[in-house]
């Protein structure tokens, strides 16, 4: 790639990666880093006092917490593969991407709040908050992975048997390992959203994690976080296919309440509630542009920098975090003992919800942006630090290389700098996602609009301005794709330059 | 009957075949013979692609699913003759009858012996066996090969070359072996550049002029 005529050629990521890191210092002078509590670290000692001595003796049916999130999760995540998987044979057709492209765009947290205002506390609104979204990820991913699947078999096959026949026989037993893996990796994201929807009411742990957080019972939090952490660290133990159609049949009990679904509630949602107020009124054309470009400059503009700010600066802590913890778990640095408790540590950072670790990190500090780009770079660089440091131990160093920080900067760096921003460029729109839900928690990002506006009942606005965020994630995406294939980058692992790494 | 009226195929920029014509009546069987490069594979591709609904077609990377055991790689040899149903039902339970016709054809490759083992689990060897009974599981009477015995040791090789032509009436092969083309095929031909440069019964020809112009 590199040209040999020239005397010094500065690599097109290298350039790339300069430009992140100088947007996010120009960000840093108009974000709002100050921590604004009395005496922070005094709470926040008290907080890992109460690690000394967790209890569950306090929290209110904390298993039953524990096993509405766990069935919220497996239902909501078996529902959105069994349709993403329809959706991805479909995937091919224009309408169905886009369709799957904005409903991915909108955080579950979003279509909890969306769907609580239809279906109030019954458990459609959790299954649909988690399955939703979930399907059209799942959607996505499916298809590509039947894309890049091998198919001359199954064109073999295709010419004399009937297409299921085919597609059973020909493609899916080669792709079976894929979709469980996927799939697998998704239950884990898909208990951190369920105990993430406890925040905006629904009965799983983020609620009750929230009530003792805010009583100030930090021996519950701990007991409650160490509970949800051995389930996710226990996950291949008890998540066996056999045992999936009994957790599946027994799981509707679980989350069943006697709350009923009010068809008045339905009608009024889509006929009256999202209906813009001039329309209501009949203000008609006119009216309606003043409502927009109101809402738009004082509440979406405003929300659209702070989330951008928040992006910018959270991507780059993501990607300076991820480079660092890295080798806590790589073969090429440490040893049996000391990757142990890099594991330990990487599990716990990338098992806790973000959306938690940012409570945690707001109710010390103060809102400002300082505890969500905290929050989210811890969370996101522990999932990018887990997955380089897999890699890395696939690199196969010559024998006499050197060790130590030579060798990270020299040997294993620059092998792996292509993954790593693959990884964060995809990351990217996930940080925006992220961020913008943050806001519910007080931080004027988008969601925080959204959150008003919902409180005030104004569910009119709140619903443009989830779309306007929604354009704003698929926007990234968009951008974030083109730059991955301009720079051509890939997640798979690779020898990059392999001869002059004498190999 | 198969043919071709000067028919043309190039990959990209290049041209693979140039102006090929060759009529193959029922009941021969053809050796497609030529060095690496020479077009044979586009060729046979060409001629498969003539009726591939009754042609059995033994590709040269096999196409065969790794994931799956040997039984139902073979048994995908008759996917469109069952309904859906069937294959579903055969895909997580294998049944008693496609066992039992599998192994019939097993049993003429040899490898019997081997029914319910994945696939990936398999030599070089076995696999291209694997997909030759395949074929062998396929009905019509035109089999095209693509180097059918490229990884089969000798006594192998004219086993599986006999059972083909044995199976179907018509069989076109591209092979390398020029000594094993002469004993199982009634015509030979030869392919130079993209170009059919010898079409010729067997029976005038002999080894050393071959080997001449088409040997490795």
């Amino acid at each position: 790639m590199a040209n040999n005529n020239a005397p010094y050629h500065r690599s097109p990521r290298w350039t790339v990666s300069w430009i992140f890191i100088a947007v996010a210092i120009a960000c840093v002078p108009f974000a709002d880093l100050s921590i604004t509590t009395y005496d922070p670290w005094a709470e926040l000692s008290r907080l890992f006092g109460g690690l000394l001595q967790p209890s569950l003796v306090a929290v209110e049916k904390p298993f039953v917490a524990l096993l509405q999130t766990l069935a919220f999760a497996l239902l909501g995540v078996t529902a959105g593969s069994v349709i993403g998987f329809g959706l991805a044979q479909l995937f091919h057709l224009r309408g169905v991407r886009i369709v799957c492209a904005c409903i991915r765009a909108v955080h579950e947290l979003f279509w909890a709040l969306i769907f609580l205002q239809i279906f109030g506390l019954h458990p459609l609104t959790g299954l649909l908050a988690i399955g939703l979204p979930y399907a059209a990820t799942f959607a996505k991913v499916y298809a590509e992975i039947l894309e890049e699947g091998d198919r001359r078999s199954y064109d073999l096959v295709r010419q004399r048997a009937g297409p299921i026949s085919a597609f059973f026989y020909a493609r899916l037993p080669d792709l079976w390992q894929h979709f469980v893996t996927y799939t697998g990796y998704r239950l884990e994201c898909g208990l951190r959203s369920s105990a993430v929807l406890g925040f905006v009411g629904l009965p799983t742990l983020g609620y009750y994690l929230s009530t003792a957080f805010l009583e100030g019972a930090y021996s519950e939090v701990w007991a409650l976080l160490i509970l949800f952490y051995l389930v996710i660290a226990s996950l291949r133990y008890w998540l066996r296919p056999k045992l999936l159609p009994i957790y599946l049949l027994g799981a509707p009990f679980v989350i069943a309440n006697d709350s009923e679904i009010a068809v008045e509630n339905i009608t009024r949602f889509f006929t009256e509630d999202i209906v813009p107020l001039p329309l209501r009124n009949a203000e008609g054309l006119p009216g309606l542009w003043h409502w927009f470009a109101d809402l738009f400059v004082t509440e979406a503009l405003p929300g659209i920098v702070s989330t951008l700010l928040l992006t910018q600066l959270a991507l780059i802590l993501t990607g300076v975090i991820a480079m660092l913890w890295f080798p806590l778990i790589s073969t090429l640095f440490f040893n049996r003992f000391g990757r142990l408790f890099g594991h330990l540590f990487l599990v716990i950072m990338r098992s806790t919800p973000e959306y938690i670790l940012a409570f945690i990190l707001l109710t010390l500090w103060g809102p400002s942006m300082l505890p969500a780009v905290i929050a989210l770079s811890l969370h996101n660089g522990a999932i990018i630090a887990h997955l380089m440091g897999r890699h890395s131990d696939t690199l196969a160093l010559r024998v006499d290389a050197i060790t130590g920080i030579n060798r990270y900067s020299y040997e294993v760096v620059p092998r792996l700098y292509n993954q790593f921003l693959a990884f964060l460029f995809y990351r990217w729109e996930i940080i925006q996602r992220e961020t913008a839900i943050l806001g519910i928690l007080g931080i004027t990002t988008l969601g925080f609009y959204i959150d008003s506006a919902i409180q005030d009942i104004r569910l009119d606005r709140a619903m443009v301005l989830i779309a306007i965020t929604a354009a704003l994630n698929v926007g990234i995406d968009a951008l974030s794709g083109s730059i991955r294939s301009r720079l051509r980058l890939s997640s798979e692992p690779q020898q990059i330059d392999a001869d002059s790494t004498g190999r | 009957m198969l043919s071709l009226v000067s028919a043309n195929a190039s990959y990209q920029d290049r041209i693979v075949l140039a102006d090929i014509t060759l009529h193959i009546p029922a009941g021969q069987k053809v050796a497609l013979i030529g060095r690496s490069g020479a077009g044979k594979t586009t060729l046979l591709k060409l001629l498969y692609e003539q009726r591939p609904k009754e042609i059995a077609l033994v590709p040269q990377d096999y196409g065969l699913v790794s994931s799956l055991s040997l039984f139902h790689n073979v048994y995908m040899g008759q996917l469109g003759r069952q309904p859906t149903w069937y294959n579903l039902l055969n895909l997580i339970k294998p049944l008693k009858k496609p066992v039992a016709e599998v192994r019939a054809v097993l049993k003429q490759v040899q490898l019997n012996d081997k029914c319910f083992e994945p696939i990936a689990q398999l030599s070089g060897g076995q696999q291209q066996r694997a997909a030759i009974a395949r074929a062998l599981m396929q009905d019509g009477s035109i089999c095209c090969a693509d180097e059918p015995v490229s990884s089969l040791d000798e006594q192998q090789s004219m086993l599986v070359l006999k059972v083909l032509c044995q199976r179907f009436e018509t069989v076109v092969l591209a092979m390398h072996d020029i000594d094993l083309a002469l004993k199982y095929c009634d015509r030979i031909v030869g392919l130079n550049g993209g170009r059919i440069t010898l079409d010729a019964p067997t029976k005038k020809m002999s080894r050393f002029d071959l080997l001449e112009i088409y040997g490795e």
